[in-house]
């Protein structure tokens, strides 16, 4: 595995000259690398973690399971492919287990939330029905911990 | 009132403090300074080995072990260095576990150092050898390397500094603050020097995972050199786990039995919790290693160029996590280089010459840190070097 694509998963705020530096590499060569790899749809795209709960936005983040009948020619990808459209659902997972499609998304109130399940997501058609558990308090995303700030506390000793 | 200065051992009393202490002071009264000083790992001991050592407290085991450390530990080290380095010692009498590197370092020089005797130590170095020689009654004779030799062990310097009185020589590689390394053939030719002398090895170790581009040979590995070899080395470079305090001397039966010795009445045993974490980290750590070897790689090849597009030249490290470039073209003394970064731009680098008087004209660079923190450091340097 290319230890760009590694780097970069960790942090996307390396600059080409940055990374160049750090595998020994041509800045020239790792902007055509990371051009190809966003062509190829290995890249698919940079954010921001942000802790939310640290700012006064108001916001909540559900997990529902979702049990649909799979079609026979499509399977599961046409279903998914309903859910994924409305911008309220910010991951689809395709599940193992007890049921089929995990779907993540954020409202700004519970309310919303419930609203969006119950008139939306639970009406798609094949959807045969939804479990929706409120996320309290988000502890880590992506590898990165929440709410713990980051100290440098080693001691000058050798 | 009691004159203490009366009192105190005068070898203890007439040593001067640590050149790298006396930075450090300066460094802990100022704010805001981004510093590239720390001389240990910026990762977190990883979770399976600090659980281990969550376990065995759960578990009671709160006793002292055996004084040269736990049996399995010891078998467990012993696999590691013939895995790791092609090395074969008998856990149970020739392998001591230590608190960390350090006592190893402490406890094999008193087991052999005499009044008067010489002990060679190839300068820039780590700061602890030449001291503990001297409160051992021992003479430390430094010997210079040269960034041309890429801060290597000559064969020549240390035949001239070999004497009758001559009773170990010191080799630090990979080496605290040069990252300089010894090749197999570097020590080859050390070896030939010391054939036939009765002349000790104390080859300390504690970065031997820290090599980039080929392994670590050890001396202790060549024909003839195990005999004579006192190996030290310990688990906070490698596994990220200074705070652990955990180390090993292995050396022949003989040499060990005095370690031991001593080991016994100064310290008793390495803490017990710290001797679990070390079995896992043996059984199961070197993907670990692989991982921050690879990271510590990325930032040595940014803060290389970074320093060399600066126009600052340095050799280029093959070990450690050290870089050691070369500032004399800017006409101050590596004290003063290093204070005047601090002070007008808030940047802290090590003097050289905190690691022997041959160290004038460089500094040390730590890269154990982000290469975001590492960038900032850099344009520091970079600001401060224009100003010139």
């Amino acid at each position: 595995m290319d230890n760009l694509l590694k780097i970069l998963e960790d942090d996307a705020t390396l600059t080409p000259e940055q990374l160049a530096r750090m595998l020994d590499k041509d800045i020239a060569q790792i902007r055509e690398d990371i051009k190809n790899y966003e062509k190829e749809g290995v890249i698919v795209g940079y954010k921001t973690l942000v802790d939310w709960d640290k700012t006064d936005r108001e916001y909540v983040t559900a997990m529902i399971e979702v049990k649909t009948t799979p079609q026979r020619d499509d399977g599961f990808d046409k279903i998914a492919e309903r859910i994924y459209q409305y911008p309220e659902v910010k991951s689809l997972y395709l599940m193992s287990g007890g049921y089929d499609l995990c779907v993540i998304i954020e409202g700004r109130t519970m309310k919303e939330v419930a609203y969006f399940v119950a008139q939306k997501l639970a009406t798609v058609e094949h959807v045969t029905s939804t479990a929706t558990h409120f996320v309290l308090r988000k502890y880590k995303d992506k590898g990165v911990l929440y709410g713990i700030p980051e100290m440098d506390e080693r001691g000058n000793c050798n | 009132m009691l004159d203490y200065s009366k009192l105190l051992n005068p070898t203890v009393a007439s040593m001067p403090p640590s050149g790298i202490r006396k930075f450090f002071d300066l460094l802990d009264q100022m704010d805001d300074v981004v510093g590239l000083t720390v001389g240990q790992p910026d990762f977190v001991t990883p979770w399976h080995i600090r659980e281990e050592a969550i376990l065995s407290l759960e578990k009671g085991k709160t006793y002292y072990t055996s004084n040269a450390g736990l049996m399995t530990l010891r078998e467990e080290i012993c696999h590691y260095l013939k895995r790791r380095f092609d090395l074969t010692y008998d856990p149970l009498k020739e392998t001591v576990i230590t608190v960390g590197g350090s006592e190893a370092i402490n406890m094999a020089l008193q087991a052999i150092i005499a009044p008067g005797d010489e002990v060679i130590i190839p300068e820039p170095c780590f700061v602890c050898y030449a001291p503990i020689t001297e409160v051992c009654g021992g003479i430390p004779v430094p010997v210079v390397t040269k960034s041309e030799d890429k801060f290597k062990l000559k064969p020549e310097t240390l035949k001239a500094a070999i004497t009758k009185k001559t009773k170990c020589l010191v080799l630090a590689y990979p080496n605290n603050p040069t990252g300089a390394i010894m090749t197999k053939e570097d020590l080859e030719a050390i070896a030939d020097v010391l054939k036939g002398t009765d002349i000790l090895i104390l080859s300390d170790e504690i970065y031997a995972e820290m090599t980039y581009g080929r392994r670590h040979c050890s001396v202790a590995s060549l024909p003839d050199m195990r005999e004579r070899t006192i190996l030290v080395s310990g688990f906070s470079k490698s596994y990220a786990m200074t705070g652990w305090r955990l180390g090993y001397v292995c050396a022949p039966r003989e040499l060990c039995k005095a370690i031991l010795k001593l080991h016994q009445y100064a310290i008793m045993c390495a803490p017990t919790a710290s001797q679990y974490a070390g079995i896992e980290a043996c059984r199961n750590g070197d993907e670990d290693i692989g991982e921050m070897i690879a990271e510590y790689d990325r930032r040595r090849k940014y803060i290389l160029s970074g320093l060399q597009d600066i126009g600052i030249p340095c050799f280029e490290p093959e070990g450690a996590f050290y870089i050691f470039p070369d500032i004399s073209q800017y006409g101050l003394s590596s004290d003063e280089f290093c204070n005047r970064l601090l002070y007008e731009s808030k940047c802290a680098i090590v003097p050289g010459t905190a690691f022997g008087k041959c160290g004038e004209g460089f500094a040390r660079i730590s890269y154990a840190y982000s290469v975001k923190h590492i960038t900032q450091a850099l344009e520091r340097i970079e600001d401060f070097v224009k100003k010139l």
